[in-house]
């Protein structure tokens, strides 16, 4: 670190923002190592795919989709946690989104592209992805799943971008170094009055139009398993269960990252316990919500009783995928609930907690929507059954290590709490919250209580 | 095609006539290996009261196929005949139209084919042979409808039935299997699918399959727990 640097932190109110891009410990260098280390035994594994075929794989026949469409689910599901939760904390003017508003957004463009790089992953002719564009089918809903995700990387990373703006001119003006990088993304901004009211319209147009498009994007997603005439994937209810889940999962990939982003970084003072605490009953809610949907559907091929919905019914509540299946409800729904119900432990480490116990949760409900409803043919074949291989455990092990690795780089070179909004908050987010309470509120005595009371008396 | 499940014996000169003339690589992982016609057994009742049926299940050439909808590049298609045909070349190994399939007729190439040496000279030159990573499945042997099309257009005339049968209905030794045009009201396959006896497989999801099976005992597909 130069000494204008070193001045500069000294100086500036927010320096905790500045320092992850200015300073760089050891600990980075050995987090990157670590990561990129598991991202290079991920691509060893796919060249052996490569090589031989889906033969490495343990999919077989009829079992045909196994962990990658499960992480392809995971991961478009995972990417609800920034876009959408920003959007609507934004639109609904939660104070206290300032400060986690750009970790979340992050999420979301960066684990897009490991969503769409399982669907590639696990194509038996990867080298004709292209004909997708080239050929491709709107009857398909693959087709939906492609226009849909495009749209939704284009907007989220529009998203990011917008309010990320401010913050690159103060990196330009200040940081010292990548002058250069910062000048051309900060395309330049001055910060005028004009600047700034372009940018929130900018933001808040944004804001509107991603909600949808995030709706849409799980939404076909699940539509690729719902639109077949497959048992326990002909299910009207997908839609909606799946988008539920996503929140769900996103929320708390969005805890997990900003318990360590506050670790690491030493953000404390910014990723305070009152956020952990207000996403934790956002967390809950979705937890709920979570319950109510998988009984419903469990409950509806139950009673139904037609026997091919019953055999994937017993494969997961009582056959080979019971264990799979319980743990789920158990980390979906009790250890969450217990945690986050009670004030006590929804704390910073009572969060994240259940935040972990949803995501190992809501994976293993991907899985167990995807591989039951294969392993039961309607006709009288032998049941199937799918044991993955350790090139699939190596390249989604990759994925999650090469998602984080780009997370970690981002922060190393953007701010991770968007600086400007913090500074705009501390500057006029008190004045106009009291005016906005005022507002709500009914005046000392309003025309109508007078005309009453005159009435009366008269 | 029509195939009366009383006459059939269970077996599989079909399903190894089709690998023959289809060739279908030589695999030795069971839940791997690919069998465009496969005998299906449905084991009823309990030891001593044991019966055992047989189906061979081809491809159901469905009218309404669920495997075509699903392709997004349009790699599986059902053609102007009513076939529902694999274009390999432009498969891109999704497999998504093997989930959606609901007769599970679908089959992946998880490796390069392979044959012992000794079959090698006899592969079929007519039909070509398949790479790693694409989906195929019964054609009811398509390629011999293309010869037997050309053979009439050389000899001046119009197709007639019985130019081109399958080679599964060709080698059935029971004489179990029928072939024909289901739009003639006069061929044999149309006169038995009117019998009592007809029924088809998973009728009740409307896929409108074209291979029609014959039986005395009323089909129900078998429960399982």
């Amino acid at each position: 670190m130069s000494h204008t640097e070193a001045d500069f932190l000294r100086r500036e109110e927010d320096a905790a923002l500045f320092r992850p891009i200015l300073v760089t410990g050891r600990s980075f260098w050995i987090a990157v190592s670590v990561l990129a280390a598991i991202v290079l035994l991920g691509v060893y594994a796919y060249t052996q795919q490569l090589r031989d075929g889906l033969s490495v794989t343990g999919l077989n026949r009829p079992v045909f989709w196994g962990f990658y469409i499960t992480n392809f689910v995971f991961f478009i599901g995972i990417s609800h946690a920034g876009t959408l939760i920003s959007a609507i904390l934004r639109l609904c003017q939660a104070e206290w989104r300032r400060a986690i508003t750009r970790s979340a957004e992050v999420i979301t463009v960066l684990v897009l592209f490991f969503g769409v790089g399982n669907i590639i992953i696990d194509l038996g002719r990867p080298d004709r992805a292209i004909f997708v564009l080239q050929h491709g089918r709107f009857e398909s809903p693959l087709l939906w799943d492609v226009t849909s995700i495009s749209v939704y990387l284009t907007a989220s990373t529009i998203y990011l971008y917008l309010p990320l703006i401010p913050d690159l001119a103060l990196l330009r003006d200040h940081a010292g170094k990548r002058r250069r990088f910062y000048q051309l993304l900060a395309l330049g901004w001055t910060g005028s009055p004009r600047q700034h009211r372009l940018l929130e319209r900018g933001v808040a147009i944004m804001a509107v139009l991603v909600i949808p498009i995030a709706v849409s994007v799980h939404t076909v997603v699940s539509w690729v398993f719902a639109m077949t005439i497959q048992p326990m994937w002909h299910s009207t209810i997908f839609g909606p269960y799946f988008v539920a889940g996503a929140i769900f999962s996103g929320i708390a990939a969005l805890i997990i990252a900003m318990a360590v982003i506050r670790r690491v970084y030493h953000l404390e003072d910014y990723l305070k316990p009152v956020h952990f605490n207000h996403l934790g009953i956002l967390l809950l809610v979705m937890t709920l919500l979570w319950l109510y949907f998988t009984f419903a559907e469990h409950l509806t091929s139950y009673y139904g009783a037609e026997p091919a919905h019953m055999a994937v019914f017993w494969t997961k509540v009582s056959g080979s995928y019971a264990p799979a299946f319980w743990s789920m409800v158990a980390f979906c729904f009790v250890i969450p609930f217990v945690l986050l119900a009670n004030p006590r432990t929804r704390t910073v480490k009572g969060t994240v907690i259940a935040s972990l116990s949803v995501t190992i949760g809501m994976w293993l409900e991907r899985f167990t929507i995807v591989v039951p409803t294969l392993m039961n043919p309607r006709l009288p074949y032998e049941r199937g059954s799918y044991t993955p291989t350790w090139v699939e455990g190596a390249i989604m092990a990759a994925c999650f290590a090469a998602f984080i690795l780009l997370y970690v780089l981002f922060t190393k070179f953007f701010p991770i709490v968007s600086i400007w909004e913090i500074k705009e908050g501390r500057a006029k987010a008190v004045e106009e919250t009291t005016e906005r309470i005022r507002s709500y509120l009914p005046a000392g005595r309003p025309a109508a209580v007078e005309n009453l009371l005159r009435g009366s008396f008269r | 095609m029509v195939i009366d499940l009383d006459k059939c014996t269970g077996c599989q000169t079909c399903v190894y006539a089709c690998k023959a003339e289809n060739n279908i690589p030589v695999s030795k992982i069971p839940d791997r290996t690919i069998s465009w016609m496969d005998l299906l057994t449905i084991v009823e009742g309990e030891y001593p009261d044991v019966k055992a049926r047989f189906i061979p299940r081809p491809c159901m050439q469905c009218d309404h196929p669920p495997c075509t909808k699903v392709c997004p590049v349009g790699a599986t298609y059902r053609n102007d005949e009513g076939l529902v045909g694999q274009i390999y070349s432009r498969c891109i190994g999704c497999r998504y139209c093997t989930a959606a399939c609901p007769y599970t007729v679908k089959y992946f190439n998880f490796s390069d084919p392979s044959w012992p040496a000794e079959m090698l000279a006899s592969l079929n030159p007519d039909v070509p042979r398949r790479p790693k990573g694409v989906v195929e499945k019964c054609t009811f042997c398509h390629h011999r409808l293309q010869k037997a099309r050309e053979q009439a257009r050389a000899e001046g005339r119009e197709l007639r039935p019985g130019d081109y049968v399958p080679a599964c209905v060709q080698s059935c030794p029971a004489d179990a299997m029928y072939f024909g045009d289901l739009d003639d009201p006069h061929s044999t396959v149309t006169q038995l699918a009117r019998s009592s006896r007809a029924f088809r497989l998973l009728e009740e999801l409307g896929t409108e399959p074209k291979v029609i099976y014959l039986s005395e005992v009323e089909w129900r597909e078998p429960h399982r727990s």
